[in-house]
């Protein structure tokens, strides 16, 4: 019996201790939340916020940042407006773009048509992308939103944004008409979907790179709030460094949401 | 009369592999055009891609397969009180630890048996029934787990249920088939252990133990490919339309990966739980002569975990690329993001397996005193494992406060930051390797003396083949890991892992040969173990186990929020893909409770040959 208790209490100190590692030893960093469909409204968008919107998509439902970074994975695409025509002359070329915008568009829709060297599928000698189609699968970007992308990467590669932004029926409801984008319901949906707790420490997330939000509004009033996240840059906290976070968010968070958000924020005294 | 039955034996071994591979052929086809449908039908590949190549197959399906579900929370039964995620992740980890601990003891037991007729010892025919006896207890639990989760899935994921159940119909009533064949080989296996004793009987029953692994094989890859057809779902449209046949979606394109894996997987975990079988035998043990058993079969049973240890980073190696290949946003969710944090534990887990299995190799040199010669030489192996270990541990980008990043002045460390990339790991994980296969090699040797002229010789050239492999390792990881490119980087890592194959192989082989008739210079004194040794034993069953379940999460958790990938969505509330502390509670409530019914399976074992004669309870009969 003894031997059985010594077993047991060996085998629950070594799964205690492994569970204690993976809770504490680690950073606990929470998940993404699955994406939110999201209806365009196109018809009241100007060109620099289509251009905004592609960034979004780029750096978020279209996931094109897992691979196109600094880590080489696939061509950094910063220069991408510049090099299209060349593309379009190379001998290994197998689209049928014409213009940079069409090979823009192509090129996510059909990303075999050019492959820069270096970056094909193992063993096709630069022949298949590993690019998957990003308007099909789990990426599924509609008809407007490669539009926003094609507009971001020509305005992000300092090329002539060409694009026009898509009338309303061209618009991705899938039979409905288009309706206006969904505005979050509560700061917690604001603060899971711009994901402060990356970076902040707010509700139960635990991100340590910017200032601790959870006692802001006892120091911070809302003016400085609501200018903290619009203009991140204006003031930078004492003991951290300036060009951590993002300064987009004035461009993708609706009136309503910084409102509600700057208001919890500024609730939170104790 | 060995010609025949070894020509037997065969003949049915590759009748089973046949079986295996024929199984398409044998089951009725899903549709009228299946017959002629494989050339031109789907390979497997990115829903994306299948979408386009969907639009070629046969339009005229005599089944019409439905699209994917759209599915929302109300979709989905509740029971109040019921976390029906937690609820089925629970028991389908417990129906993968057993079902893994059930398929891969035949094999071995099948070896050992094999074994013990070539060298007539029946030490190893004992061992192979004990072991078998452990495994029936399991196999029972198994199937009742199976059919909890079943019911689990029926209750809780009713859609996503029927939508895999239409698709693999066909394959389920072989599954069904193949679960009663698997039944009443093990049955006659076991209950027919003692009967079909010697002579032709032996060969019959080794034949049966052939059998039980086809079967129990086949059993294991038809799971498998549900599993795998969620990850990497094959014939199918872009709406999830099914327009394959049952073979196409087995034969998914991340089947075989996973197969080869969970294969080798099975047995390091099939040995290392019947060490801790052997470790509790020993530890309970009255007698001399039951140590020493015990402590034979834990010997044993800690060598087969190990042998399969050995390749398998290279399988795991094998299932990552393939999963690349695949996807490569699958392959860096997996290796980036929050996932990137679970290989960490992994090391920790992996160096702590590696770190136990050679501790009980030095604790069993003290069986016999030939092996105080190499006594020290263990201390450096320890400092090569722990170093090995800590930069296998080193994380590549820290997560780190404000003031913290800027003493480090960014997220890598100045000194410390190249020991987080691949090529060091990939590195340190080749020296774990080679210098645990070092700790056994001084075991193999420990009592013995090479007495072939050419000992000296053989001597020389196996330093020259480690020392020279180990410089090409650090070579390759060094050179090519940060003075060139990243596609070398990554290219790299093929000949470090071929480099550690050549010196094991070589070594092996000049090592059987230089041994074969070596003078014993001391006796082995089996059960001469400290009782802490055993504990290293525990140690092995209970990391795999806990790791086991991590990297279970892991799998599923790529899929992030779909139940096929970018085919059917998850719309219940438990999209989510649960954070690293969730996911860390929920496995080691997994791994309590798998061990708590392990051992209650021990135990099951140890009274079922206990025989209590009650003295005056029964009428005596004239």
């Amino acid at each position: 019996m003894i031997n059985f208790l010594k077993v047991a209490f060996f085998s629950l100190l070594m799964v205690g201790g492994f569970w204690g590692f993976a809770n504490f030893g680690i950073p606990q960093i929470k998940p993404a939340p699955p994406p939110v469909e999201e209806k365009l409204d196109l018809g009241a968008m100007t060109m620099d916020q289509f251009v905004a919107l592609g960034g979004k998509i780029f750096n978020g439902k279209g996931t094109c940042t897992l691979c196109h970074n600094a880590m080489g994975r696939a061509p950094m695409l910063d220069k991408v407006g510049a090099v299209a025509e060349e593309r379009m002359k190379d001998a290994r070329y197998k689209g049928a773009a014409k213009t940079v915008q069409e090979y823009l568009h192509e090129s996510l829709v059909k990303p075999s048509a050019f492959v820069v060297s270096g970056f094909g599928k193992s063993g096709t000698n630069d022949t298949e992308s590993p690019m998957p189609d990003v308007s099909g699968g789990g990426i599924g970007l509609k008809e407007a939103e490669l539009a926003a992308v094609v507009a971001y990467l020509q305005d992000s590669s300092g090329s002539e944004v060409t694009v026009e932004i898509p009338k309303m029926e061209a618009a991705p409801a899938e039979g409905a008409a288009p309706v206006e984008e969904a505005v979050l319901k509560t700061p917690e949906e604001v603060i899971a979907k711009y994901t402060c707790g990356m970076c902040h420490k707010v509700l139960d997330q635990e991100g340590a790179l910017g200032p601790d939000l959870t006692k802001i509004g006892a120091t911070k009033n809302k003016e400085y709030l609501r200018q903290a996240i619009l203009d991140p840059e204006a003031v930078i906290a004492k003991g951290f460094t300036g060009g951590m976070m993002p300064p987009t968010y004035g461009e993708q968070m609706k009136a309503k949401e910084l409102e509600m958000l700057v208001n919890y924020l500024a609730g939170l005294k104790k | 009369m060995l010609t025949r039955n070894m020509k037997i034996t065969f003949g049915a071994f590759m009748l089973a592999i046949m079986a295996m591979f024929m199984l398409p052929d044998f089951m009725p086809a899903a549709n009228a055009s299946e017959a002629v449908a494989t050339e031109s039908s789907v390979a497997a590949a990115p829903a994306a891609a299948a979408a386009s190549d969907a639009a070629a197959a046969p339009a005229a399906n005599a089944i019409t397969y439905p699209p994917a579900p759209k599915l929302t929370e109300a979709d989905y039964p509740r029971i109040s009180g019921v976390n029906s995620r937690v609820a089925v992740w629970l028991v389908a980890q417990l129906h993968l630890w057993f079902g893994a601990f059930v398929v891969a003891v035949p094999m071995f037991v099948f070896i050992i048996e094999v074994i013990g007729m070539v060298t007539r010892d029946e030490r190893y025919d004992n061992m192979a029934y004990e072991f078998i006896k452990v495994s029936i207890t399991a196999y029972s639990l198994t199937a009742i787990l199976g059919g909890l989760l079943s019911f689990g899935l029926i209750l809780f994921y009713p859609d996503l249920f029927k939508y895999l159940a239409l698709i693999f119909k066909e394959s389920m009533w072989a599954y069904a088939l193949l679960f009663f064949a698997e039944s009443a080989v093990l049955y006659i296996y076991y209950y027919g252990h003692f009967l079909l004793q010697g002579g032709n009987k032996k060969w019959v029953h080794l034949t049966f133990g052939l059998l039980l692994n086809a079967v129990g094989l086949q059993l294991m890859f038809l799971a498998n490919a549900w599993t795998t057809f969620m990850m990497s779902p094959a014939a199918v449209d872009a709406a999830g339309v099914f327009n394959g046949n049952t073979w196409e979606a087995i034969h998914n394109f991340l089947w075989n990966p996973i197969n080869i894996h969970r294969v080798v997987a099975n047995v390091a975990y099939g040995g290392s739980v019947v060490g801790a079988y052997a470790a509790f035998k020993f530890l309970s043990a009255q007698k001399q002569a039951e140590r020493a058993h015990y402590d034979w079969v834990g010997y044993n049973a800690n060598f087969i975990a190990i042998s399969a240890l050995l390749p398998l980073p290279f399988a795991g190696y094998y299932l990552t690329a393939e999963m690349y290949a695949y996807s490569q946003q699958m392959g860096i969710t997996l290796m980036g993001g929050v996932f990137a944090w679970i290989f960490i534990i992994q090391a920790v887990l992996i160096g702590a397996l590696f770190l136990s299995a050679n501790y009980y190799l030095w604790c069993g040199m003290g069986r016999s005193e030939g092996a105080y010669r190499y006594n020290p030489r263990i201390k450096y192996i320890a400092i090569v494992l722990v170093v090995a270990f800590l930069v296998w541990f080193t994380p590549h980008t820290l997560v780190l406060t404000n003031s913290e990043l800027k003493d480090l002045g960014g997220p890598y460390h100045k000194y410390l930051g190249v020991l987080g990339i691949m090529p060091a790991k990939n590195t340190a994980v080749n020296f774990l390797l080679t210098f645990t296969f070092m700790s056994f090699l001084f075991y193999r040797r420990a009592n013995k003396v090479a007495t072939v002229s050419w000992a000296a010789a053989g001597n020389a050239a196996q330093i020259a083949l480690f020392t020279a492999g180990l410089i090409n390792i650090v070579i390759l990881g060094v050179y090519y890991g940060y003075f060139t490119n990243t596609v070398y980087k990554v290219a790299a890592s093929v000949p470090q892992v071929l480099t550690t194959l050549v010196i094991i192989i070589i070594s092996v082989v000049i090592d059987a040969f230089m041994y074969k008739g070596a003078k014993d210079v001391a006796p082995l004194h089996w059960g001469r173990m400290s009782n802490r040794s055993q504990y290293a034993l525990f140690l092995l069953a209970v990391s795999f186990t806990w790791l086991m379940g991590l990297m279970g999460y892991v799998r599923s958790g790529i899929r992030q929020h779909w139940h096929i990938s970018n085919i059917f969505r998850d719309g219940s509330p438990d999209a989510f893909t649960p954070g690293l502390g969730y996911a860390a509670s929920v496995v080691s409530v997994g791994t309590i409770i798998f061990m708590a019914m392990v051992i209650f399976v021990f135990w099951l074992s140890t009274i079922s040959g206990k025989h209590v004669v009650a003295k005056g309870y029964w009428k005596e009969q004239a």
